[in-house]
């Protein structure tokens, strides 16, 4: 069974419309004009990450930056989303603080970035 | 009360600046409005700051807190915060107003300039409608979700698909608003392409290239906007309009220099960038005011800001010591291809010297040249150049005769 996606490389400023296509575990990359778009190509298609960055409610009624320490799977994004709506920061947190390790199991943790 | 050096805004211009005013032995002062440093970035939590110059990923306010860091534990450097610059003339007086310190006056050996711009507003653009509750400039509304901890509304539609626009589809996605619409009057988004997929094609928000509102509907607050295809003429097809429900707009349609506090003290303003015209160390046309960031022209990357402003805050300091000297001017020109360079002019000497430049349309498989005294001192084959991402050239100071052209080719 082939299944394919079609996406823009974003590995420079030319953003190749490229289309991936995987037949029986064999992956190919169309459209892209280098290298570095058939990487970015197969990794969007197999196991596309992203490093989330949101707020978090604070003790004072404000709000802190957070950010996932390092890029999670594209689909727990919302899932993540979700539990920083039920989690508060404490009073005085710092930057580069750890609210919660390994968030949904990612390996990521998630840090403070900045607030009030 | 004296300094070397005054710095006129807090952001990351002002702050590197003055870090590398003091790092030559001057007496630096800071001025921010704000209760704190860091300036815009404050409001941008996102990550892609840095990459240049830290070597590393980081968000807005973590890339502002470095510097911020810095600063306080500068000793030559004194900040005033919540201090409004009101005034500053050619002799380089400054005059500031702060709640708490009152009325401050400062004479300075050199003055920089770091206050950054502001966005263009519904007024700028003549949005034609009622003016109802709900339409917001990208930037107003990234400050109210990302600092103030406000919800704007339930269905938002975006005007222009710069980066601050699009990186608000995403935010505002994360806050539970619907993006139903993002609206592009060119062909083609001056935003980069991380930003087009990872904030609109991420969560299917549609984008519509050569289309604009035509006009906004809502008593009190906005209820429904109009759009239409442009045609040729940039005007739009009646014919064509639509309208989509939504109870927020953001206009992210352009940012210019907040250059008003110069206004009438005899400093020459370059009318492509909205700035001053400046030279290689960044002194505008008045001897000892210096500018650097987006006062001088808005950049893309808070990276080249610190790069420029570093590079202003020396020069500056080199000035107020008596000490800044350099060869023959050497003026730079636009050729077939570029819209603005920055600096204007440079001068004759030994090293090197960074030029930057805009196109002013997109461009693939073009040769980037550069000419002094008819012979060519700069050449590369570039695939791509867009007006969004700002380039940079390295010249040989030796190499330049009368002035300097940029091309494409
Ligand atoms: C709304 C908005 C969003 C942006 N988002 C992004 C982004 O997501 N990613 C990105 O790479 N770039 C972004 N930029 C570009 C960003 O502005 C630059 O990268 C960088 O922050 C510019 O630094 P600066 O120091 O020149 O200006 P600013 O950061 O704007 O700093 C200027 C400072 O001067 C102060 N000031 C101004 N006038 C006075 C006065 N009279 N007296 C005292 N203080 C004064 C201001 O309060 C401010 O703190 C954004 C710009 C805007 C306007
Ligand atoms: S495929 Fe190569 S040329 Fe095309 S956008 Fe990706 S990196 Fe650039």
């Amino acid at each position: 069974m082939a299944k394919a996606m079609e996406t823009i490389c974003i590995m420079c400023p030319m953003g190749c419309p490229i289309t991936v296509t995987e037949t029986d575990g064999v992956f190919s990359v169309k459209g892209n004009s280098c290298k570095r778009g058939e990487v970015y190509g197969i990794g969007e298609f197999t196991a596309p990450v992203r490093t989330v960055t949101a707020l978090v409610r604070t003790k004072n009624g404000g709000v802190a930056s957070v950010k996932t320490s390092s890029p999670v799977p594209k689909d727990m994004i919302f899932d993540i989303l979700d539990g920083l709506k039920k989690i508060t920061a404490p009073k005085n947190s710092r930057i580069g603080d750890v609210l919660v390790k390994n968030v949904l199991g990612t390996g990521s943790d998630i840090v403070v970035t900045g607030g009030n | 009360m004296y300094f070397n050096v005054a710095v006129i805004g807090g952001g990351p211009a002002g702050m590197a600046a003055a870090l590398a005013a003091e790092k030559k032995g001057c007496s630096v002062v800071v001025f921010e409005r704000d209760k704190r440093l860091g300036g815009i970035l404050n409001q941008c939590i996102h990550n892609g700051f840095g990459l240049h110059y830290f070597k590393e990923e980081l968000t807005g306010p973590e890339y502002a807190a470095r510097f911020a860091e810095r600063v306080k534990n500068a000793p030559g450097i004194t900040v005033y915060d919540e201090a409004m610059v009101l005034s500053v003339t050619p002799e380089r007086t400054v005059t500031a107003l702060s709640p708490y310190a009152g009325l401050i006056t400062v004479e300075a050996g050199a003055t920089v300039l770091a206050m950054g711009c502001r966005e263009r507003t519904a007024g700028a653009i003549a949005l034609t409608g009622t003016r109802p509750v709900g339409i917001y400039t990208a930037g107003t509304a990234q400050r109210l979700i990302n600092v103030d901890g406000y919800s704007v509304g339930k269905e938002a539609v975006i005007l222009g698909s710069g980066d601050i626009g699009l990186i608000m589809a995403r935010r505002m996605t994360f806050e539970g608003v619907r993006v139903k619409l993002v609206l592009e009057l060119m062909p083609y988004s001056s935003g980069l392409k991380r930003n087009i997929v990872q904030c609109l094609d991420d969560f299917e928000i549609p984008i519509l290239y050569g289309h604009t509102i035509t006009r906004v509907e809502g008593a009190e607050r906005l209820r429904r906007i109009y759009y239409a295809e442009v045609g040729e003429d940039i005007r739009p097809k009646p014919e064509t309009e639509k309208y989509v429900d939504c109870d927020t707009l953001l206009l992210s349609v352009g940012l210019i220099p907040e250059n008003d506090l110069i206004n009438g003290i005899g400093i020459k303003m370059n009318p492509l960038t909205s700035g001053a015209v400046a030279d290689e160390y960044r002194q505008t046309s008045v001897p000892g005011i210096f500018a650097a960031g987006n006062v001088l022209h808005v950049h893309d990357l808070v990276d080249n800001v610190s790069a420029e402003a570093e590079l202003a805050g020396s020069a500056a300091a080199d000035y107020a010591k008596g000490v800044l000297s350099h060869g023959e001017a050497c003026a730079v020109k636009v050729g077939a291809g570029v819209r603005y360079t920055v600096p204007q002019t440079v001068y004759r000497g030994t090293g090197k010297v960074d030029v930057y430049f805009r196109t002013d349309g997109v461009y693939k498989n073009k040769t980037l040249k550069a000419e002094s005294g008819g012979e060519t001192v700069f050449s590369k084959h570039r695939l791509i150049l867009t007006p969004g991402e700002m380039e940079r050239i390295e010249i040989d100071k030796s190499k330049l005769k009368d002035s300097l052209t940029l091309r494409l080719e």
